[in-house]
């Protein structure tokens, strides 16, 4: 085999990519732990360790660039260093809207316990259900799955009908509840937009490789 | 009657008719096509070179040939041109195709063909003469009744090499730097008023800013001209050529057109094993 340096400078920034999907998987959780918990102080930490992965993500990405730049890739590879460049935006992207949960945590403001947040939870899995997914897929190069997962996205707006369905009902019923379901409203946004990064991952995967550009779930939302 | 004055033959047959044809090599540009190799084998003495080798090479686009060393690919490019008549027992199978004009045709003039079908080779080969008359020379020796100054200009403006050498025309060729050389020499092979250019590895003895100015002059020639260009350098094939074709010498069969493809698609998602494996660096 040849090409040894290059074989391994694309291996750890394959690794990197997942470093930083993990980083982001972690906001995520944490952030809705924090907004279901009302730890304001946890919310606040979330928002600072954002730094580290935006960081991160730059850090792959000068890398990624100096690869290129040194290395000429080609074929499957070059479609390769190019997802990598999409896909953490992606991520770090992901993270931001776990800092924007987090964000929200503290504009609610401290609640008596226990704190009711309907189906924003199952949301918020099935939101981290499809990045974990997305990231085996990565590091898999698995079209198969990554086709399948954009095909979840579908499931993760049907859930964002029903918080909305939920709030508005509970906003009709007691008017002064208007400011705190609309932060609800915030936070399912949030987890739909996370849903719906993992489907562009989801596309690049799809490219790197077969070489085809390819819009996996066009949604009726 | 075609440019060469002959009969141009029957239509011959598709391309797919060919003996052992890759499935990535059947590729056929949608453009009108200057030169063709058919089914083309070439053998020097008892050792095959060339291996049914079925290409379409369209006009006023540049075309790349490339592949690892003892692939066929200058080869190739020699016949284009019937470069290797010239060398001792060499016999060749199929047909090359100058506008629907076999090439090999008892009846062709090879001197002809190569006027036509114009050469630019490796290592700059300038005359030990004048600017000027390393320009003007074929063109004198072929009879040339226009006007030699305005020939000269006209070239020497076409190779990009007017502005740095029209005080000094009176200079030796042999006292410029290589990438003048070398484009002196497009500028001598233009003087033939050439329809295709062959270019074997033109940049491989000149530095990187060299290097650039003749990839830049070739895609501005390639507006008036049909370029095919041999390189070993991959980057240089995908930024000056319009079409690529890889060539292989395996254990069986020697100098076999792997795939054929337009540019952008061979270098970003090659439909053959092999030319990916190539491109990528992964080869051997």
């Amino acid at each position: 085999m040849t090409r040894a340096l290059f074989d391994r400078e694309l291996r750890e920034l394959h690794d990197a990519v997942l470093f930083l999907g993990s980083m982001a998987e972690k906001a995520i959780v944490e952030a809705m732990e924090a907004l279901r918990d009302g730890d304001l102080e946890w919310s606040r930490r979330i928002i600072e360790e954002d730094k580290l992965i935006n960081a991160k993500r730059f850090e792959i990405e000068e890398r990624c660039i100096f690869v290129i730049a040194t290395q000429q890739p080609m074929a499957t590879d070059i479609r390769d260093l190019v997802s990598v460049l999409y896909i953490v935006t992606d991520l770090e992207r992901i993270a931001d809207h776990a800092e924007g949960v987090a964000k929200i945590n503290l504009m609610m403001g401290p609640e008596p316990p226990p704190r009711r947040l309907g189906l924003l939870p199952a949301m918020a899995d099935r939101a981290v259900a499809m990045l974990r997914d997305t990231l085996k897929a990565y590091i898999e190069r698995d079209v198969e799955a990554a086709r399948r997962i954009c095909e979840a996205d579908d499931e993760v707006d049907r859930l964002q009908d029903r918080v909305y369905e939920e709030a508005f009902k509970a906003m009709i019923a007691d008017p002064s509840t208007i400011q705190r379901n609309t932060y609800l409203i915030w936070a399912s946004h949030n987890f739909e937009r996370i849903a719906d990064r993992c489907t562009n991952i989801c596309e690049r995967i799809i490219y790197t490789v077969t070489g085809q550009m390819e819009e996996t779930n066009v949604s009726k939302y | 009657m075609t440019e060469l004055g002959i009969r141009a033959p029957a239509p011959h047959p598709a391309p797919e008719a060919a003996e052992h044809p890759q499935p990535a090599a059947r590729f056929r540009p949608k453009e009108e096509i200057a030169l063709e190799a058919v089914n083309l084998s070439l053998w020097y003495g008892k050792k095959r070179a060339l291996t049914n080798v079925s290409l379409a090479i369209p006009k006023n686009r540049v075309t790349a040939l490339i592949g690892p060393s003892g692939c066929g690919k200058s080869t190739l490019l020699r016949c284009f041109n019937r470069m290797n008549d010239l060398i001792p027992g060499v016999r060749i199978e199929g047909t090359v195709r100058y506008h629907g004009v076999d090439i090999y045709a008892k009846n062709v003039d090879p001197v002809e063909v190569r006027r036509r079908i114009g050469m630019v080779f490796q290592k700059p080969n300038p005359f030990p003469k004048s600017i000027y008359e390393n320009v003007a020379f074929g063109a004198r020796v072929n009879g040339y009744r226009g006007n030699l100054d305005e020939l000269v200009e006209r070239c020497l403006r076409r190779a990009a090499l007017w502005d740095e050498v029209k005080d000094d025309l009176k200079k030796s060729g042999l006292a410029l730097s290589g990438g003048q050389q070398q484009r002196l020499c497009i500028a001598r092979a233009l003087a033939n008023d050439p329809d295709v250019i062959l270019m074997d590895e033109p940049c491989s003895a000149l530095d990187p800013i060299a290097t650039l100015k003749i990839e830049d002059l070739m895609r501005e020639l390639a507006e008036q001209y049909t370029i095919v260009i041999v390189t070993h350098n991959m980057q240089q094939a995908a930024r000056v050529s319009d079409y690529t074709a890889f060539l292989l010498t395996d254990e069986r069969t020697p100098g076999q057109l792997i795939e054929y493809a337009p540019t952008q698609e061979l270098f970003t998602h090659p439909k053959d094993r092999r030319t990916e494996d190539y491109i990528r660096g992964r080869f051997g």
